[in-house]
């Protein structure tokens, strides 16, 4: 912008001030302030919720001596990955990431297919009982599966069927341990959150028009063909959402995990995170001879760990940022 | 879907059929994994229930036994139900004022908005699971924190609000202020979801409702009590249920340890499914109580 055309605004600014009798000068300076306010605001929020992350970011690279020199603050003096080197082989990561992996994407399909199936039903079919069922999925999203934590152990722990397998193999079988349990909660959507996939398809589908489907209909299309050909297309949005909610949910479960999977020797991300300190307890009380390691060294393993587990979250919220956060735009209003 | 229900009953049927098909995973899931466990976990709270390797589960009623113990006998347990009740009430009042200053503030023009969205939204994914409270759970920390705060309190805050104390403001209310000024991060990290719901009900109001309100003469106080909150309180019912629930649910909370710890350590099914049944039905008399309140404050604008 050439100096003259400045000038001309400057000038054009003050003569206008003048014939408003000073309000432009007091809007514009309000609205300055106010933006800055709010700059203000929104900076320190933001700051908070990631200041946690890049500090993790910074201890874990840092040596375990840089941690007692009071000199260093954020930036690391000596840069070294050890503490990765340690947190994967405490956390066995390749293991542990695989299981997690698998049983995050495998139980969020199988949740996503069931909650879809069930939010559709809901959405347009009429028939009895509806609003009793319906009754009872808000009643699945309020009640906390610790409530019935306990005997769903049980229930799987001695598992029967009608007494099937007790006369087919002389007494109930353990499924403690082995992930089935959890497969079929996910197939049947009782897994984690699901009552609110349920809902949240359920919403999103109401909001598809009518015609669409009755136009299939006209056309001659089956009913589970219409739902497969021409609503499911309607409603991928939200079953993305979904699927991505499930599986990273999923990812950082302790809950489930621990109350089905493997307890001796579990390799899955959450819980050997959950116990991360104790096996740096063990790790260093038998290579180095002290019974407990110093508490920031605890800190930084456990900040490392931390990052190492959210790593691959932080990556798919990236990519996947919008997919995350309009589906629940979309559903949060409607009806 | 009035055309298809007047043809008669022919296809009613066949539609109400083809709708229990497509509930019926979730039917299947709620009885056998819902309403059994459920039903079993009730009838388990009137008994004690022992665990051994020949003949499995074995189940003795006692009665009321568990509730009594829980409520008369435990040491811990009712001081914790209050405590827990009062966090959550003032936590869920902060989050839903914090959410809702938060959405106004995004619904607003400037730029960087996605990427503040996107830092809000960040803590749906990052305050769930394991990652809950995994810095300050281990018994490492919790041991040297109190060594801290025994041996010297020296910290900004301590020393400002023992400086307010001692020029005599009112001790409950700043008891209750200086608990939300140190949950701040605990507030900002569960308000991920209600942000962007409060914010998808903002983008909804057509300017020109502002813009009549504005020619009527109201100021942008009185049109936001007159044309904001009015659309936006229906989303103040959904945003409550769902901040009780998740404070209820959220597995770094006093009781939901405390029921781990009676089932996983302790071996008491029993009596931790007793503790759940009381845990849950306080749950929901919150729940029912928050909305019959808001829904009372709402009705007004209906």
């Amino acid at each position: 912008m050439s100096k003259l055309t400045l000038e001309r605004r400057a000038d054009s600014f003050l003569t206008r001030n003048r014939k408003s009798g000073g309000l432009l000068l007091k809007q514009s300076l309000r609205r300055k302030a106010g933006s800055l306010l709010r700059a203000l605001m929104l900076f320190g929020l933001c700051f908070l919720i990631l200041q946690p992350i890049l500090d993790k970011i910074s201890v874990s690279l840092m040596m375990e001596k840089d941690l007692y020199d009071t000199t260093i603050i954020v930036i690391p003096r000596n840069l070294t990955l050890e503490n990765y080197q340690l947190v994967s082989e405490l956390l066995n990561l390749n293991t542990s990431m695989f299981n997690t992996a698998f049983i995050s994407l495998v139980s969020a399909l199988l949740q996503v297919i069931a909650c879809t199936l069930a939010g559709y039903g809901f959405a347009r079919f009429d028939f009895p009982l509806k609003r009793l069922w319906f009754v009872c999925v808000i009643l699945v999203i309020v009640i906390p599966p610790q409530t019935i934590s306990s005997s769903l152990y049980l229930h799987f722990r001695y598992f029967d069927v009608l007494g099937i397998f007790t006369r087919l193999t002389g007494g109930p079988i353990n499924l403690k341990g082995s992930p089935l349990p959890y497969l079929a909660l996910s197939a049947t959507a009782m897994g984690l959150k699901n009552g609110l996939y349920i809902f949240m398809i359920r919403q999103y589908f109401r909001s598809v028009p009518l015609s669409l489907e009755e136009a299939a209909y006209v056309d001659g299309a089956s009913t589970f063909g219409t739902f497969m050909k021409v609503m499911l297309p309607q409603a991928v949005p939200i079953l993305v959402s979904c699927l991505l909610f499930a599986f990273v949910w999923q990812w950082t479960d302790v809950f489930y995990t621990r109350l089905f999977l493997p307890t001796a020797n579990t390799m899955y991300l959450s819980v050997r995170l959950s116990g991360l300190a104790e096996s740096l307890r063990t790790y260093v009380s038998t290579r180095r001879g002290i019974t407990s390691p110093p508490v920031g060294y605890v800190m930084q393993i456990i900040s490392t760990g931390v990052l190492v587990v959210i790593a691959p979250l932080l990556l798919l919220y990236l990519v996947a940022q919008r997919w995350f956060i309009e589906s629940i735009s979309s559903t949060g209003l409607k009806d | 879907m009035n055309g298809i229900r007047k043809q008669g009953r022919g296809i009613r049927g066949r539609r109400a059929l083809s709708g229990y098909l497509f509930i019926a995973p979730f039917l299947f899931g709620f009885l056998f994994f819902m309403v059994r466990p459920m039903a079993q976990s009730i009838i388990m709270s009137f008994q004690s229930v022992g665990l051994s390797a020949q003949s499995g589960v074995t189940h003795t009623p006692v009665g009321w036994a568990n509730y009594i113990y829980a409520f008369t006998v435990d040491p811990e347990f009712n001081q914790m139900l209050v405590d827990e009740v009062v966090r959550m009430v003032t936590h869920s009042l902060a989050t839903m004022v914090l959410a809702f200053m938060v959405a106004l503030l995004l619904n607003q023009r400037f730029k960087g908005r996605g990427l503040a969205r996107a830092i809000f939204f960040l803590p749906v994914i990052l305050s769930s699971g394991v990652l809950v409270g995994i810095e300050t759970n281990n018994s490492l920390i919790i041991g040297m924190k109190e060594l801290i705060t025994q041996s010297n309190n020296l910290n900004i805050s301590n020393a400002l609000f023992g400086l307010l104390r001692a020029t005599g403001v009112g001790l409950p209310a700043l008891d209750v202020v200086s608990n939300l000024l140190t949950a701040v991060y605990d507030i900002v990290m569960a308000s991920g979801i209600q942000i962007v719901v409060f914010l998808s009900g903002l983008q909804t109001i057509p300017r020109s409702m502002y813009e009549a309100a504005e020619m009527e003469g109201s100021s942008a106080w009185e049109s936001f009590w007159m044309v904001t909150f009015p659309i936006i309180s229906p989303l103040l019912i959904v945003n409550m249920i769902y901040t009780i629930t998740d404070f209820f649910m959220k597995t770094d909370n006093l009781i939901m340890e405390k029921i781990h710890e009676e089932m996983f350590v302790n071996l008491k099914y029993g009596y931790s499914s007793a503790l759940s049944w009381i845990y849950f039905a306080v749950a929901i008399l919150m729940i029912g109580i928050s909305s019959l309140i808001i829904r009372q404050g709402v009705k007004h604008y209906e």
